[in-house]
């Protein structure tokens, strides 16, 4: 029922049973109890839309807002650990992040406006896994590990394995996801592109890259799509040619047209399938480029911090 | 439920879905805060939780419960006006009017954050919130005013 007197064009949520968890302990003992018709609520920025227009219509409602025990960054060793409570605007806010990850402030600082990013987290953001969400290809590409609890305790799914297709996830009744860990990974640099209509916008399409060097050819490299398909898009057969090759304008040219040949995007109100593989190569090469210059920016700041540089000298 | 609104307890018997913004405009009878797109997108039902800018048509009511709401009433104190409100008053920062209780608060949480905002930060930090009149250059004036007169008494 909407506000009083005024019970036509307005967009309220189905009815639905509420409950504040008080401990992760709590949530996952409440997911338990009211099984596969609950679902967590964080920012909600995501999950109350998808409400309004009874795309979602959970029976329960688990907030899980005062769980402050999972808003946290940490680093060690290069590797991070995000806490799935962790906002938008901390992971923006951190320098962390960006100096191990530039990808994610990249990524942040175009996923819809700052009002939204002080409420949504990248722990809704995942179990969202709306194809057209940022973080998603930002994981993607990083190869995060999801850990997920439930009442027999934690375990870790690849990002991979994580995303079953749209809106769909490896979490089952009884658990939520509290922990996104990305791997350390030496001698990288990471970026990501996007393509939207307006400032905040859903992407058209969007590419992550993240590369490691090894000497002057590739090691590691990863890539994650938006908007093209089931959320996570890996573009296998890009990643596949990159690896021990020396980076070069054709070389990534050549992984963005293997990228989108081998994603599969629809014609929408965003776009064309057409339009959209254009893009998938266009950005996937850039994204690439981007990645590896900074990663080639990183190694040589830090031989400078390694080699016979006096100690505070900046280059 | 209790939810805190501008210094004020306001109880009442709600369902979970009621949203924010209805329990502001219709439970609590604080019409200021306007209700537009209702999916988070214009910006124009933002209210501060805890002093941080929210979108108040995509947060439920229940979610506010223990924090601290101000809306666009709770800016001015004893008659005097918030810099914010007087910067749009002096920069005529609004045209119809609808998006502005939005804007100001919005701008209040960046003022807080960063005193001193550059105008590209300004312009970054109104950027969830729209302006059908698209008057944001004197919007963005409004908050350079309000930022060059944090302590300035209003109605001199």
């Amino acid at each position: 029922m909407g506000p009083r007197g005024r019970g036509f064009g307005i967009q309220v949520p189905a009815a639905f049973e509420y409950e504040r968890a008080t401990s992760v302990a709590d949530a996952i003992a409440l997911l338990s109890r009211f099984g596969a018709n609950a679902r967590v609520i964080a920012g909600g920025h995501s999950l109350l839309p998808m409400m309004k227009l009874r795309l979602a219509r959970p029976e329960f409602l688990i907030d899980i807002n005062d769980l402050v025990e999972l808003d946290y960054i940490r680093s060690k060793g290069g590797s991070l650990a995000i806490g799935s409570m962790t906002r938008h605007r901390a992971l923006l806010e951190s320098q962390v992040v960006g100096k191990l990850f530039p990808i994610f402030h990249d990524a942040e600082r175009v996923i819809a406006d700052p009002i939204v990013r002080n409420r949504g987290t990248i722990g809704g953001s995942l179990c969202q896994a709306d194809p057209a969400e940022d973080l998603g290809a930002v994981c993607a590409a990083l190869g995060a590990i999801c850990v997920i609890e439930g009442a027999l305790g934690r375990r870790e799914v690849y990002i991979e394995d994580f995303y079953r297709g749209p809106y769909d996830t490896d979490i089952g009744v009884g658990e939520m996801l509290v922990e996104i860990r990305i791997p350390a990974l030496p001698n990288s640099g990471s970026a990501y592109l996007k393509v939207d209509r307006k400032a905040g916008d859903w992407a058209v399409v969007a590419a992550g890259a993240q590369v490691s060097l090894d000497g002057p050819v590739l090691h590691e490299v990863g890539i994650g799509l938006a908007a093209v398909g089931s959320a996570g898009a890996y573009a296998h057969a890009a990643r596949a040619v990159l690896r021990g090759q020396e980076p070069g304008p054709k070389l990534f040219a050549d992984a963005g047209r293997l990228a989108a040949q081998g994603c599969e995007p629809v014609t929408d109100s965003r776009g064309s399938a057409e339009y959209k593989r254009h893009l998938v190569a266009e950005l996937t090469a850039r994204a690439l480029t981007k990645a590896t210059a900074r990663a080639q920016n990183r190694g040589r700041k830090t031989a400078g911090r390694e080699g016979t540089a006096p100690e505070g000298r900046r280059y | 439920m209790t939810i805190n609104i501008n210094g004020t307890d306001y109880c009442r018997n709600i369902e979970p879905r009621r949203l924010l913004v209805h329990f502001i405009r219709d439970d609590a009878g604080l019409t200021g805060t306007h209700w537009g797109c209702d999916t988070s997108n214009c910006g124009v039902c933002t209210v501060l939780m805890d002093g941080q800018a929210i979108k108040s048509c995509t947060t439920l009511a229940v979610m506010a419960e223990g924090h601290d709401v101000t809306t666009v009433e709770g800016l001015e104190v004893d008659g005097v006006l918030d810099p914010v409100q007087q910067g749009f008053t002096n920069e005529h920062g609004l045209q119809c009017g609808f998006c502005t209780p939005g804007m100001m608060l919005t701008a209040r949480a960046l003022l807080d954050d960063n005193p001193h905002p550059t105008e590209a930060e300004i312009r970054e930090g109104i950027s969830g919130n729209l302006c059908r009149c698209t008057g944001y250059l004197n919007v963005v004036k409004a908050i350079q005013w309000a930022a060059a007169h944090p302590f300035e008494i209003a109605g001199g």
